[in-house]
Order: C-alpha cells, then structure tokens, then sequence
C-alpha cells in the first residue's frame, strides 16, 4: 500500500499543474468564457499535445494506457483551475463509454480523433424525469431495416452544445427502468433529427438540452446491452469528479486561509481568532476526509465487481457531497462580504462545487442507495 | 500509488485476527463486545497472554520486547486486535510510560521497569491533569521538591484513570516554580504505596469508576525515579501524547461497533419492521459508515506517511484521526441508543457487578445508555477535540 506516485505519473501532474497555472489565472478563464464554446480551443489543442485527450485509451488503440490515477492527477488538476473545456464530457464520459461498448472498428475510427483533438463528443444520458436513476430512459430507438431512428429528449448534456457527436443511451425494449434493453447510440450532432438548445451551467460549464426525432444513430456494440457499459462509466466519472472536487476544494481553503491571514479587522489579522481558526480547521478535516474516499473511488473504479463497485461509488459521492458543501460554504462565510462578488474568484469554486453536488447525483441519493445496499461494512 | 496490501501483509494481518479470536478467552472478548466493564484480573490475563506471545509491546525497541514491525503491520495488529474486541495492552503501561522509560530512562530503570510493565507484573496510572490544569497542561502545580535523596511531593492529580488498581503512577510534578512554566516540570514514578497518597473515586455520569482523585499529601520519593533529568518532563510528556497517534482513531473498534448495531438491528422491531429495515435509520447508519470509511483511508494516509521516515515524529494529521475517530465512536454509541429503543432507559448498576439478578428488557440494551454516556469522555481526553483544532491551525494552516 502506498500513495506514492510513480516517476511518470509524477511528470504527468507536474506538467498539467504548470499548465494550469500558466493559462488558467482568474482573468484568463473570464475570456475563455466569453467565447461561443464557453472554453479556450487553443488550449483544448494543448492537452491533445499533451497527450491528455488520449490519456485512457488504450495505446494500440492511439491513446496512452493511463488508468484511473492518471485521471485523477488530471481531474484535480483541472478542479484547481476550474477549467471549462469539455475533458470530463469528451474522455471521461465519452472516451468512457467507447472504451467499455464500442467494437474494435469503432474504436479504430474514433479514439485516434478524439486524441488528436479533432472529435469532441457528449454523452446524453439523462432526461427530465429520470433524475439520477440512470435506467429510466424514455428515449427509444428503433429499427428501420438497417437503420436505428432515436426519438427522445436529453436533458442536462454535459458540453452538449458544441459536441460533433453525441453518444445517447436510448431504450431498445423493455419498460421505463428496465436494465435490459437500454442501447448505446453515436449520433452525428449536425445529422437531421437533432436539434440543440444550448445554454451556461450555474458555473458557467456549458450543457443542452437536446431533441431527438427520428435521429439516426449507430450502435455501439451489442445494441441492447448497453446498461452495464454506462453504470461503469458513471462510476468512473464519478471517481473523476471526487479527484476534480478535491481540487477545487483545496483552493477554496488555500484562498481562505490567505484571507484570514491577511485581512484585519479590530487591529489584526482575523485568522488570530479562535473561532475562525476552528472552522478553517474543520473545513481542513472535511477536505482530508474527501481526499481519502477519492483514493477510495480511484482504488475501485475499476472493480469489476458491480454491486461492490456501486457501493464504494456511492460513499465516494456522500463524502465527496458532503465535505464539498461544508467547505464551500465555510469559504464564502469566512471570506465575508468579499466572497458575494462575482470579482473575486473563491465564489466561482464554491459554483462549481455545487454542480459537482449535484452530477451523477448529489449526497442524499447516494445516501439512500448505500442504505439500500446495507452499507460498507457486512455483519 | 498501489492502495492494494502486499501478499505478506494480508498474511500478516490474517495472523494477527487468528491469533486475537483464538488465543484470548472468549468470555473476556464477549464482555467487551456487550460493552460491559473488564475486571482488573481480566485486563491482566489478555495482556499477558498477548505479552507470551510478543504481542503487548511491537512498538518498543526490539532490545526490550519490540517487534520492528512496519507502520502497516503496526496498523494491522491494532486493527485486528480492535475488531476482535481483544482488551488492548494497558495504555498507561505499553504506550505511555513504556515507550517514555525506555527513551528517557536509565539502564537500572529500564530493567527494573520495563518487563514488569509489558507483562503488567506493575499496573500504571497517570498523573498528569489536576483540578486547575486541564487542557492548559503545563500551568500544573504539584511540586516536589528535593530534599537529601528524596523528592516530597505535594499536590493533587485528577481523572487519573483506574487509579484504583495502579501499583504505580507517573506524574508530571513541578520541581522549579520559578522557571518558565514548561522547562520547571520533572516526570516522577511514584509507587501507589507510598504513605500519604490517598485515591478518592470520581464517579462518572454513566454510574461507573474509571477515575480518580490522587491527593498526594508529603509523599517521599527516591530520586532514582526520577525519569530523565529534572527539568525537562514537558518534553517526556509531549513525546507520550505525540506516540501511539494512528491508533487513536479507533477503526477497527467502530467497525466492530457498526456489526454489532446491524445485529441488534435486526433483532428489534418497531412496528411491522426491523429496525435494521427503517430507511431513516440506515440512511444515518450508512452515514456514519462513509465517514468511517474515509477515516480508515486518511488513517492508512499517515500510516504511509511514517512508513516514507516520519516515523517517531507526530504527524500533525493525526490530530483528524483523534477528532473524527472519537466523533465516529460516539455517534455508534447514539445508534445504538436508537436500536434498543425504549429499554436503554431502566438504570442496571447491577448488570455491570454480575449477573445476580435477570436484566429488565432485552440484555444488550442494559449497556447501550451507560455507553453513550461513558463515550463522552473520548471528544475530552487525550488533548479534546478542540485542542486538536488548535494544534492543526497552528501546526499545519500556519494561523
């Protein structure tokens, strides 16, 4: 057992932390975000030089070979620097799904595109009623000869707006909830049938609602066995948003003690006052706790095992909720009047980690479903 | 990075929990598990028994009994030794004044000391708190002072815990009122006969005696107990409470806590349900266990960090496992409470004596308020929680 890095993970998250530093200062990202896509391309073309875009693909298949560590050097690096291009949409969900469903032809024609920086794709998964369960989907998908019509609307599609293609999960057969009969669909997001309505998350992370009618879709793999391919992925996203909330957690709190230590009021710096200094600390205690389940969720994001696999997840995204609400909380209260504005970058982590929250399904959820499997410890 | 165990490792530990559910007598084990009181002759039969096998001392230096096991071994035999509900080595003895004498005493001490102390042939007690010096340690005020070959000690300790089966007590006694408060401090072992030391007991909210009173009234103590040289107790002392810190979280114990509550869980009912089938109570339930969870990591965290040559310096870090590891431990105390219901409420001093008379309601509920209540004395003792506070917000967040 050890949390050491190896020497290549240790370059790894040395270059993209200078990456961060060097192109993601508070004013820069303000641009990005004033762009049509809501990020920086130019920079979306440094990570394909980086070697980022391919990072967990396999290297016979064009990418690098990373495993979940590598995302979570990567993921909390960018929650550091609240970064705005669609990583998370395009490698993690995306990439996710194409390296647990898609036939090896697939994989030839995509992964190399994706790691070049040419492909960007979103996953639309989730629809309006569905909320967090991840196998009610009313989207349907037909076939017509050798063709699969999809009709259906997805909600909430993560960087939906600007992808080139899209991967719907869409029912086959089987009724609302149903775990068989869901199949995986690669779309093309000019194709006819697919109309878009894009829009800014709280944060300013870009996402769409999107309308399917009668859209042609080609499947990935086996086209009705696509559930178990999206609960592992869902699973590996949310080992990478534990990684990204560490990151965003962490600056909160680093940009929090700098302003107790600097700021004065009654004639000194108010991080001398007790009260203060013990909700500093107990935010440090929450960001701690966190870390060690985005260990956890990395050391199991890989488990084959399901049902072991989903329990773990599950504690992941009640610690990972749990402390991300404490700490963003503490940060703006801590910061006083300061942390209200939108000129000062703590309340932009803190928007952030309340989208965190609230993907793939926020603490009370997982809550619910870790009861519901009997908990982490078996009699 | 690797979270995996090595092969060795899992034997290690697969030896450890053979040895801890095989070894020490069932009926010790069992009364642990109820949460009902050890006797003192109980202590003593588990600690030697672990002694006979080199297992009361492994973090000693090896000339005295040590094992030079790894950090992760460490972890492992006291994780295993928690959830086994084996009663751990006496504190006081093998983490406390052992660990003290063996780096700061003389070699006629430690000879005199050391085997007896592992082998708890000699029960210690601490005297370190005293009515006016809680969390302010160092402001303490019982002094000895010297005369000829012998200290006179006068003072009080407090909370002193099983005082009332000690042979001996250290203590922490102020030998120079005139220097700064930390540097006039000199570490004592006193020997419980010695006239003029009185112990009164200090019952606690629970109905039970754990601690004390010591009043020590001119008690004459040979300068050869003196540990160390006068003067520089405080640094002893701070080297006591910075050892034995992963331990203090308590996991395996919570963990063996949140089996038995899944246990009792599904005996009671309320309503057409079990307990352990009310959604509300096993959302706070699963709550508690993802908190648990994320310790046991953060744990493994500092293990890994002594493991890189930290080792024998206090890792700050630790001050989380002592807050969250006690906050865990007694939230499993308040969901036991909501287990048993109704029938944590009759008070059965008795059930704790023997087993005399039947116990009113189901037998697992006598133990489940005395527990609670009992349980909060460990956000208190060893530095309380807020003390912890004050040392991460100095020692790491630099305020």
């Amino acid at each position: 057992m050890d949390f050491d890095l190896s020497e290549e993970q240790s370059l790894l998250k040395d270059s993209v932390e200078k990456l961060i530093a060097q192109h993601y200062d508070f004013e820069q990202r303000k641009k990005y975000l004033q762009t049509p896509e809501g990020y920086a391309p130019d920079l979306w073309a440094r990570y394909a030089e980086m070697g980022l875009l391919g990072l967990p693909f396999a290297e016979a298949e064009g990418g690098f070979s990373g495993g979940a560590v590598e995302t979570m050097i990567v993921m909390e690096a960018f929650g550091r620097g609240l970064v705005l291009e669609p990583y998370f949409a395009t490698v993690v969900l995306a990439g996710g799904l194409l390296r647990h469903a898609a036939s090896a032809a697939q994989r030839a024609a995509l992964i190399p595109a994706i790691a070049a920086g040419e492909l960007r794709l979103a996953f639309a998964q989730s629809e309006r009623q569905a909320r967090y369960d991840l196998s009610d989907i009313a989207t349907t998908a037909t076939r017509e000869g050798t063709r699969w019509n999809l009709s259906g609307e997805k909600s909430l599609v993560l960087h939906g707006d600007s992808a080139d293609r899209l991967i719907v999960s869409a029912r086959v057969s089987g009724a609302r909830r149903d775990h068989d009969g869901i199949g995986l669909f690669l779309v093309d997001a000019a194709s006819p049938g697919v109309s878009r309505r894009g829009y800014a998350l709280q944060d300013g992370t870009r996402a769409a609602e999107i309308t399917l009618a009668g859209a042609a879709g080609e499947p990935l793999g086996a086209p009705d066995r696509g559930f178990s391919a999206i609960e592992r992925v869902v699973d590996e996203a949310i080992a990478a948003l534990a990684a990204e909330a560490i990151g965003v957690m962490a600056v909160m709190h680093e940009t929090t003690l700098d302003y107790l230590k600097t700021r004065k009021q009654f004639g000194r710096p108010i991080g001398q006052f007790q009260v203060l200094q013990h909700r500093a600390v107990d935010m440090f205690v929450a960001i701690e706790q966190a870390r060690s389940m985005a260990f956890f969720a990395t050391m199991m994001a890989g488990e084959a095992d399901a049902e072991e696999r989903r329990r773990a997840m599950a504690a992941v995204k009640v610690q990972i909720g749990r402390s991300g609400r404490r700490v963003g909380q503490e940060a703006i209260q801590l910061h006083g009047g300061i942390g209200m504005t939108m000129e000062y970058k703590v309340g932009h982590y803190f928007k952030r980690m309340t989208m965190i929250e609230t993907l793939f399904g926020d603490a009370d959820h997982h809550l619910g479903n870790l009861a519901a499997l009997g908990g982490l410890i078996a009699v | 990075m690797d979270l995996a165990f090595t092969k060795e490792e899992i034997a290690f530990r697969d030896e450890m929990r053979h040895i801890f559910r095989n070894e020490i007598p069932e009926t010790i084990r069992r009364k642990a598990t109820e949460g009902r009181h050890l006797s003192r002759e109980e202590i003593v039969t588990s600690q030697r028994i672990l002694n006979a096998r080199g297992l009361a001392v492994p973090h000693w230096p090896s000339e005295w009994g040590g094992r030079d096991w790894s950090p992760v071994q460490l972890y492992f035999y006291q994780d295993e030794m928690q959830q086994a509900n084996v009663p751990p080595p006496l504190p006081f003895n093998v983490s406390m004044v052992g660990p003290v004498i063996a780096s700061f005493g003389n070699e006629r001490q430690k000879r005199a000391f050391l085997p007896r102390i592992a082998n708890i042939d000699i029960w210690f007690c601490q005297g370190f708190s005293e009515p006016g010096s809680g969390s302010d340690l160092a402001s303490l005020r019982t002094s000895a002072k010297r005369a000829g070959d012998f200290y006179i000690v006068n003072g009080q300790k407090t909370w002193t815990t099983l005082a009332q089966y000690a042979d001996w007590i250290f203590c922490l006694v102020r030998t120079d009122a005139s220097a700064k408060q930390q540097e006039g401090i000199s570490f004592l072992l006193i020997d419980m006969k010695t006239p003029g030391i009185t112990v009164r007991p200090i019952q606690t909210i629970d109905g039970g005696h754990e601690v004390n009173e010591v009043f020590l009234d001119d008690v004459k103590v040979p300068v050869e107990n003196l540990v160390g040289e006068e003067n520089k107790g405080w640094d002893y002392a701070k080297f006591l409470l910075g050892n034995e810190r992963t331990g203090i979280a308590r996991v395996g114990t919570s963990k063996e806590r949140i089996r038995r509550i899944k246990e009792l869980a599904a005996l009671e009912r309320a309503g057409e349900q079990r307990v352990i089938d009310n959604p509300r109570f096993r959302e706070k339930l699963a709550a508690v266990e993802v908190e648990l969870k994320a310790l046991e990591l953060t744990q493994l965290r500092v293990v890994a960090n002594e493991r890189r040559g930290a080792r024998g310096k206090p890792d700050p870090a630790s001050s989380i496992l002592k807050i969250k590891g006690s906050e865990i431990q007694q939230a499993t105390t308040e969901l036991l409470m909501d287990v048993v219901g109704p029938y944590a409420m009759p008070y059965q001093p008795q059930f704790e004596e023997g087993w005399n008379e039947p116990p009113i309601g189901p037998d697992y509920a006598a133990p489940a308020a005395p527990t609670y209540f009992n349980w909060r004395k460990i956000s208190i003792y060893g530095g309380s929680n807020e003390i912890q506070r004050n040392i991460i917000a100095k020692a790491i967040l630099g305020l």
